[in-house]
């Protein structure tokens, strides 16, 4: 059984159909880009996997490790291993970070049915990630992601990423507002989350974020569908072609 | 030709004519009490046509007077004495049970030096003290709901802070009400802080639930030049109760004033602060936070007036409302023409958590002084989606993740308390008020 199984899913927003029957499978230790031009859903797929209220599903399945996805709450969809990385993180004026991150990692936990973490125990834990993805105390003092530069938003992402311990990572164009010193930080962030029991959706635009987090397979989306499905040397591909063909013969 | 329109006497006008005329007349207070009597009767209950209260009609809310409390008995003492709101603050401890001073409860040995605090009758027999507290009682302006108040005065308390003298330790004012049969309350605090002094003074109103009582509180302050005065008020009354209360204030030059205000209790309440600024430079910081359910219906009501030269007044306020509950902030800003680089910012922020909560937010300035700096704002609006959505996709429970944004929103009016351990003490209740609230 796959990982992460999404058979035919057609979702909209509003009138707007945007997944027009999207299927793709992702089995544990695997890592899947997703690739496709503006417009083409990728977006909305994350929102979709990962619950939220504004897309409204009109036919198909999603499954983690075989439980439906779409009957579950966000919150429930967290607990069970999926994770999204936000394209844009939202920041939360007069909530701290810490405790936000500790409000989220033991709500996790309790729905895990595992022990909620000690403050002495969470603490060392956060210091140690935070750490790996040079992200500074002074940031994690601060409202969450209040003041936040881009790349800082983006390693708060793969933190929360690390703390929560999911079974499904699905990355929204992270590499999105990114420098190269950034982009290299945060994808050393995601191969060292990289094991025989997770899986990883990687979603982008361009290729240059997957020379540092290597797929195993590569899916071209257009139209919200996926059109063509192949290795990581179908990246390179469209990186020299572009996406004009895949817009215009979907 | 105009012909003069009678208002018809409510039934709770003409009861509290009836009750309080029946009052026996005492001592210097007899011709005071009498005047704001027939003021009273005069004015009748504020309602929707009386500007101030437009939102908040006392004909229409309250319909009936409940009895005056009697002298509470033993059973009523020992019921006060379980009162623990705010018990943790390490503060020197006033009470009131419905509405007589009771010493057995309160703690005034050992006083600081500097500090003097005696009752409302021990002050009025104080030949000293008589002059400036009769000036102090019948101020020149002053509504019907305050007139019912001196109409009924009866006790109080009288605190004073000697010039210099800093009192570190907070005074708890309780005022509490007891018992299963409604009651009709008032109480009178004066604080008068001398120059250069400093004192924190916390004021808290409770009483039982499913009883419809009605408390009538007013809070007189006079800061002298140079002083720091701190008030927190908590008004945590019965869900059936209907809560009055003002705080009158002037402060002279260079002084500082806070003023902090949880409501969480009352089915019906109203605050009015008027507040004058009345020496050069003085600072004063006015917030509160009001959190709201089922049906309550609460009033904030503010006149900050600055008549001299380079005040500076912050007012900050944050109304959570769920259910179908009714907010009201009013809050006027008046700069006089002598009041030149005078510095007012006033903010008042309303969450709506029910689907039929209403909210009526009416910030005003009238400035009168041309080199002034004075900005208002207002925001009424609901839970943010997008953050709801962040705080949920990380695991993060529907209840809890609103929780934690509610408690931001009024976490920031909260942290204008000053002093630590009150600020913990008002932000846990504040914490108990979202854990007990039920989601939709």
């Amino acid at each position: 059984m796959a990982l992460l199984e999404v058979k035919n899913l057609q979702a909209r927003v509003e009138e707007k159909e945007i997944l027009r029957g999207l299927t793709l499978s992702v089995n544990a230790g695997e890592v899947h880009a997703v690739m496709g031009p503006n417009g083409s859903g990728k977006s909305t797929l994350s929102y979709v996997l990962a619950g939220k209220s504004d897309y409204e599903v009109t036919g198909g399945t999603a499954t983690l490790e075989g439980e439906d996805l779409l009957e579950l709450e966000p919150d429930e969809r967290a607990a069970k291993g999926l994770f999204l990385a936000f394209q844009y993180p939202i920041e939360i004026p007069g909530v701290a970070s810490m405790t936000f991150l500790r409000t989220a990692v033991n709500a996790v936990r309790k729905k895990r049915g595992e022990e909620e973490l000690s403050t002495p125990d969470f603490l060392r834990l956060v210091r140690e990630k935070a750490k790996e993805l040079n992200i500074h105390q002074d940031m994690l003092k601060r409202p969450v992601n209040v003041g936040f530069s881009g790349g800082e938003k983006k390693r708060n992402e793969i933190l929360q990423m690390s703390l929560l311990e999911p079974k499904m990572c699905v990355l929204d164009e992270t590499d999105s507002g990114l420098d190269i010193d950034a982009l290299k930080i945060v994808a050393d962030g995601v191969n060292r989350l990289r094991a025989k029991n997770r899986g990883f959706l990687v979603i982008t635009h361009y290729q240059r974020l997957l020379d540092h987090i290597v797929p195993d397979v590569v899916h071209v989306m257009a139209k919200g569908k996926i059109v063509r499905t192949g290795g990581p040397e179908l990246a390179h591909e469209l990186e020299a072609k572009g996406y004009a063909a895949y817009e215009t013969a979907a | 030709m105009n012909a003069e329109v009678k208002m018809m006497r409510t039934a709770a006008e003409t009861q509290y004519a009836d009750a309080l005329g029946a009052l026996p007349a005492t001592g210097a207070i007899r011709g005071l009490r009498a005047k704001a009597l027939s003021d009273f009767i005069e004015k009748g209950l504020p309602h929707r046509r009386v500007e101030e209260w437009k939102y908040t009609d006392l004909r229409v809310l309250m319909r009936e007077m409940a009895p005056l409390a009697g002298k509470p008995d033993a059973g009523a003492i020992a019921e006060a004495k379980k009162n623990d709101v705010l018990a943790n603050i390490g503060a020197r401890e006033i009470v009131f049970v419905n509405g007589t001073f009771v010493a057995e409860l309160s703690n005034l040995k050992g006083l600081e030096k500097g500090l003097s605090i005696s009752t409302l009758s021990d002050a009025l027999s104080n030949d000293a003290m008589l002059p400036q507290l009769l000036a102090a009682l019948n101020p020149s302006k002053y509504d019907a709901v305050f007139a019912l108040n001196t109409a009924a005065l009866n006790e109080g308390v009288v605190i004073e802070v000697a010039a210099g003298a800093q009192i570190t330790k907070p005074i708890h004012i309780r005022h509490i009400v007891t018992g299963t049969s409604p009651v009709s309350v008032f109480g009178r605090v004066f604080v008068k802080a001398g120059k250069k002094s400093q004192a924190t003074v916390v004021q808290s109103h409770t009483g039982p639930d499913a009883v419809a009582y009605q408390t009538n509180t007013v809070l007189q302050l006079s800061v002298a030049d140079d002083a720091e005065l701190d008030i927190v008020r908590v008004q945590a009354e019965g869900d059936k109760a209907i809560h009055l209360s003002m705080t009158i204030g002037a402060a002279g030059a260079q002084s500082r004033f806070r003023s902090f205000t949880l409501t969480t209790g009352a089915s019906v309440s109203r605050h009015t602060v008027p507040f004058a600024f009345a020496g050069r430079d003085m600072r004063a910081l006015i917030s509160g936070a009001t959190l709201l359910r089922h049906k309550q219906h609460a009033d904030m009501t503010l006149e900050v007036d600055h008549a001299l030269p380079g005040g500076e007044s912050r007012e900050l306020f944050k109304t959570v409302l769920d259910d179908e509950t009714r907010g009201v902030f009013q809050g006027l800003i008046i700069v006089r023409p002598d009041a030149q680089k005078t510095d007012g910012r006033m903010m008042s922020a309303a969450l709506l958590l029910g689907e039929a909560a209403e909210m009526d937010n009416k910030p005003e300035l009238e400035i009168f002084a041309d080199d002034v700096q004075c900005a208002h704002g207002a925001t009424t609006g609901a839970l943010d989606d997008d953050l709801m959505f962040y705080l949920r996709a990380r695991g993060i429970p529907k209840k809890e993740a609103e929780s934690l944004l509610i408690q931001s929103f009024f976490g920031e009016a909260i942290e204008q308390i000053e002093n630590e351990k009150i600020r913990d003490a008002v932000m846990t209740r504040a914490g108990k008020w979202l854990e007990e609230r039920s989601v939709k």
